[in-house]
């Protein structure tokens, strides 16, 4: 292997890695946008959709309607969490810290429930197509790894297509720019929040069914991957959806040279160092200024 | 206790506790007594071990609630500071053959050293970012253990920790570490109280309430965050040197995210503005994970792993919800929620 | 206000600490000795994440002690067997052993299933003076043996494995080789074992990589060995990173020999590898492919005889987990058979066991090794159409 194609290996494997943050971290940001939290329970759901469409599958159901049912599942646990934890607090006054230590605990709770469920055992998912991994210039991609990208930019299409051409969009940034003045027009910021907490969980358990082929399912895959996406989205600036994105690459390419150039060992910790910088250093993230300008 | 100054002026509350803090003291006397005869009852290791481990979580509890109930501050990252401590105690006694005493005293000072340090940047961070920080903070820490192989063993753990042994009294039995440990928490309690019935101690609760007024009220709440936050990570430190000696093995997986939320349990559900609730939040904690153990089986014969979890994650939201205080406050400082009513819009919107 | 929780605190704690007291009285009183149970105590990592490892030996010991009590027990007098989870936790198994120890005061104790678990109780042990024996693989569990006085173990010692790789690849005329292993207590400790093997058989370790337990890709180090001149990768862990790193490497299209350890013996490795692993080789205790030993070989029908038993009694093939479980059980018996109620005669009767033939070898204990087992206690094996087979040197 030509040192050329072992860096280009390396990017190929830091997209893939990326694109998986990318995918989790758009939901992160999505509801962090709506409702001013961080859902830190969200890498559960990722697992909730890895783990629910391979039992639906094993049920016997087509691959596409187990997809869909875990999709549905998951949004509607969202929509659960909103309501009975998350909902419940803000009436009581609850500051954003109770907030995000609630989100927490529903997370670890729902990862509690995964395991005596579905025990440790790690759950396989096939790939959704049965190419083989073919190579470009010496590097191997993987066919999934293509798949998680596709997902990733329709997502970002149609999050685009939602706050720019449509009213519900449209409220949704209202919200986000002044909450009071939206409820004066008529939004209603509660009923926001639940369809926030909703999508999240959509979103999350769709990024989980993608990378199931790739990584295997068990019922811990979500917290790595969920703290990965927080990473991401603090790279890319917390209301940036785009920034999201690219922050998700950013630290999925960061990793893999990491590993291919230094050493596997600090990986994660070279993930850590980086978020606590640059919450320190820039907080409103390495693409805030292009957006906010302030 | 009569006019004892000026100060106590601006807290009607402040009369109501002072009359309170002789009771208190009697109350202390009174347990620390119960546990003084407790071992001379009981010649099980076992139960006796459960209640040593019981003693290092409320140090650090009671450490984690000064932070969390008086400054208003969190840690995901406890167990960090919790694990330094055990391994600045077992490298300093092991390899570099300090005599235990000492190691053991200086342990608290490497993560009170490094809290000083991360601190000061750290706990300018709000909400979720202090949230996250002082996560990402702990997972960093693990890491490092896992990584400095030579110094820390690694993975596999750190071998050849020697006994504790304090003027030539070798420490080597459940019965002697239940002395030494709840000795320590006692002090560390006593410590607490008079602590958050300082001048100290009022100023925190100012930042807890609102921390702008705190401000203009002339109180530098940086540097008493800080000095709160290095307390507590001292306090873990010390728990984690008296862990290391008295289990004697240490790596580094007892000291992951797991064990943060079990901290941030403890004195959420305790109520991390009280000075016994982290303490009572431990045993319940501890109670609850031994009755899991016991009862789970029964019920559900095929289940395995940490499943208890689930039941940890019900309780910190259930807490939260309706005993935000948690179960030891008889739902005091009503007036608190009415400086907190404005912030919910004020904060979800502020980004 | 502070009158009412003061009371409730007292209270609280009052009834705590009754409960304790409660729950470790009724000790006192000895039975007639010739009637009372021999006790042992296990302490195994039923759940958490060594659970597919504990809970065949779990399986197998409940298995043993009913079948020995069955049979009269030992000299006559049942067994009573304890077996205690310790969630793969330190600090659990530490508690698990003090309470065997002090409250069910046990003659030996078995386990627990991991290194790092085995390790933590050591010290506990030692003071106590109690005999253990543990079911993992690290050879830090007994040695050095003047410090590890009263600890046995059943598991084939890391060097052994690295050892019978490090002769294969030598034989096989590889000079260079590449290795990964997990970052974790049996990654760690192969590691060291390997390279210790590796040098001693000539071999140069060109790239040594490691990956986290729950990482999901390990192209980037599978990339680094890819690049480098070695002949051979050989890698320390187990699934599903395992697994993972034999389909990246598959899916890399390496054509290099790939080697695993004794730590893939399992059909979850195979399952979650779905066929990338026909063709990997790896050293293993015998019981996986019992049915194919030439029938010369001391084991074959210890091995046969546990394969059926625990079939019949579980309808699943038994690990070489379990294995490990039926040879601490059996040296436990065998040392109280001679030794009777006393553990320092259980120890010493534990270190004169020779030619004992159980699942993962034949075991010869002395004082200098308290593991007792050799390099003929491992076969090559190769996967062949998802299946184990013996590989012919």
């Amino acid at each position: 292997m030509s040192p050329e194609s072992q860096l280009l290996q390396y990017l190929i494997s830091g997209l893939t890695l990326g694109s998986i943050y990318a995918l989790i971290a758009i939901g992160l940001v999505v509801t962090f946008n709506i409702t001013g939290i961080f859902n830190l329970a969200l890498g559960e759901f990722v697992t909730l959709g890895a783990l629910v469409s391979i039992a639906l599958y094993a049920a016997g159901l087509p691959l596409i309607a187990a997809f869909a049912l875990a999709v549905l599942i998951a949004a509607a646990l969202g929509a659960v969490m909103e309501r009975t934890a998350i909902h419940p607090a803000r009436k009581a006054n609850a500051t954003i810290l109770t907030l995000v230590i609630i989100t927490i605990g529903v997370g670890i709770a729902i990862r509690g429930a995964s395991l005596l469920i579905w025990g440790t055992h790690p759950y396989i998912l096939p790939p959704f197509s049965e190419h083989a991994p073919f190579t470009v210039a010496g590097a191997v991609v993987i066919p999934q790894s293509l798949w998680v990208l596709g997902l990733a930019v329709v997502c970002v299409a149609a999050l685009f297509a939602f706050f720019e051409f449509t009213y519900l969009g449209k409220a949704v940034r209202a919200c986000v720019m002044n909450r009071t003045a939206a409820r004066l027009v008529g939004i209603n910021p509660q009923r926001l929040s639940l369809a926030a907490f909703t999508a999240t969980g959509a979103l999350g358990a769709l990024a989980g069914i993608f990378v199931a082929p790739i990584t295997f399912a068990t019922y811990d895959m979500g917290f790595m991957l969920g703290l990965k996406a927080f990473v991401a989205a603090i790279l890319g600036g917390v209301t940036n959806v785009p920034g999201a994105i690219i922050g998700g690459f950013l630290l999925g390419i960061l990793e893999a040279f990491g590993v291919g150039l230094v050493g596997s060992g600090l990986k994660d910790g070279l993930a850590m160092i980086v978020m606590i910088l640059v919450m320190l250093i820039r907080p409103t993230g390495i693409l805030g200024a292009f957006r906010r300008g302030a | 206790m009569g006019p004892s100054g000026a100060e106590h002026n601006n807290f009607p509350g402040d009369e109501v506790e002072l009359v309170l803090r002789n009771k208190n003291v009697i109350l202390i006397v009174l347990i620390a007594a119960l546990f003084a005869v407790f071992p001379l009852m009981v010649t099980s290791g076992y139960y006796l071990g459960i209640l040593v481990i019981v003693g290092f979580y409320s140090i650090v509890a009671i450490g984690l609630g000064l932070l969390l109930g008086y400054a208003g501050q969190v840690s995901f990252g406890q167990a960090a500071f919790y694990g330094l401590g055990a391994y600045a105690a077992a490298i300093l006694s092991g390899t570099y053959g300090w005599p235990p005493l000492l190691a053991l005293a200086a342990a608290p000072l490497l993560p009170a050293a490094v809290a000083a340090v991360i601190g000061q940047p750290i706990l300018k961070l709000k909400e979720h970012f202090l949230v996250l920080a002082t996560l990402g903070f702990g997972i960093l820490v693990y890491i490092l253990m896992k990584e400095f192989v030579d110094l820390t063993g690694g993975p596999s753990g750190y071998t050849g920790i020697p006994y504790l042994s304090i003027g030539g009294l070798v420490l080597s039995t459940d019965k002697q570490f239940f002395y030494l440990v709840w000795f320590l928490a006692f002090l560390t309690l006593v410590g607490a109280w008079n602590l958050v019935n300082s001048r100290m101690g009022r100023a925190l609760r100012a930042i807890h309430g609102s921390e702008p007024a705190a401000e203009a009220a002339g109180i530098d709440t940086a540097r008493l965050k800080l000095k709160v936050f290095i307390l507590s990570a001292f306090l873990a430190g010390l728990a984690g040197g008296l862990y290391a000696f008295y289990i004697s093995f240490i790596s580094p997986s007892p000291f992951g995210f797991h064990a943060s939320i079990q901290f941030v349990l403890m004195a959420v559900v305790g109520g991390a503005a009280t000075i016994w609730g982290p303490v009572v939040g431990a045993f319940v904690i501890v109670g609850l994970i031994e009755f899991l153990r016991w009862a789970v089986p029964v019920v559900l014969p095929k289940a395995g792993g940490e499943f208890e979890i689930i039941f940890f994650g019900l309780i910190l939201v259930l807490a939260l919800l309706f005993r935000p205080e948690g179960i030891m406050s008889h739902k005091r400082r009503k007036q608190r929620s009415e400086p907190d009513a404005g912030k919910e819009a004020a904060g979800t919107c502020s980004t | 206000m502070g009158n009412w929780r003061g009371i409730v605190l007292v209270c609280l704690i009052s009834v705590t600490l009754t409960f304790f007291v409660a729950g470790c009285g009724g000790q006192a009183g000895t039975p007639e000795k010739e009637t009372e149970p021999y006790k042992i105590g296990a302490v195994i990592d039923v759940s958490g994440p060594a659970a597919s490892l504990g809970v065949p030996q779990k399986n197998t010991l409940e298995m043993l002690v009913a079948d020995l009590n069955a049979k009269g027990g030992i000299n006559g007098r049942p067994v009573e067997l304890i077996i205690l989870d310790n969630k793969t936790n330190e600090t659990e198994a530490v508690l698990a052993a003090k309470r065997l120890i002090d409250q069910d005061k046990v003659l030996v104790i078995l386990g627990c299933s991991t290194s790092g678990t085995s390790l933590a109780m050591i010290d506990t042990v030692q003071r106590s003076g109690v005999p253990m024996i543990s079911h993992a693989a690290s050879a830090k569990i007994v040695e050095p043996v003047a410090d590890r006085h009263w600890v046995f173990k059943t598991a084939q010692s890391d060097i052994l494995v690295a050892d019978k790789i490090a002769a294969h690849l030598k034989s096989k005329g590889i000079t260079d080789v590449a290795f990964m292993s997990m970052n974790n207590a049996f990654g760690d400790s192969g590691r060291g074992s390997f390279m210790t093997a590796a040098a001693d058989h000539g071999l140069k370790v060109v790239v040594s990589e490691r990956f986290e337990v729950d990482d999901k890709d390990m192209t980037m180090q599978l990339t680094k060995v890819k690049g480098s001149t070695a002949q051979a990768l050989v890698v320390w862990a187990i699934p599903p990173s395992a697994s993972i790193v034999t389909k990246n490497f598959r899916d890399l299209g390496m054509t290099i020999p790939l080697i695993h350890t004794h730590g893939v013996g399992n059909q979850t490795f195979l399952d979650l590898a779905e066929g990338a692993a026909d063709g990997i080789i790896a050293p293993m205790g015998k019981l996986l492919v019992a049915e194919q030993l030439p029938d010369t070989d001391p084991q074959k029908a210890v091995l046969l005889g546990y394969l059926q038993a625990y079939q019949a009694k579980y309808g699943e093939r038994p690990s070489t987990f379990g294995g490990h479980g039926w040879d601490a059980f059996q040296l436990a018996v065998k040392a109280i058979e001679t030794a009777g109620d006393d553990r320092a005669a259980i120890r010493d009767a534990l270190e004169n066991i020779t030619g004992f033939v159980g699942v993962s070898g034949v075991y010869n204990m002395s004082a200098e090794d308290h593991n007792g087992l050799g390099a003929d206690s491992m076969v090559l094996i190769e996967v062949i159409d998802g299946k184990w087979s013996l590989l012919n040197p």
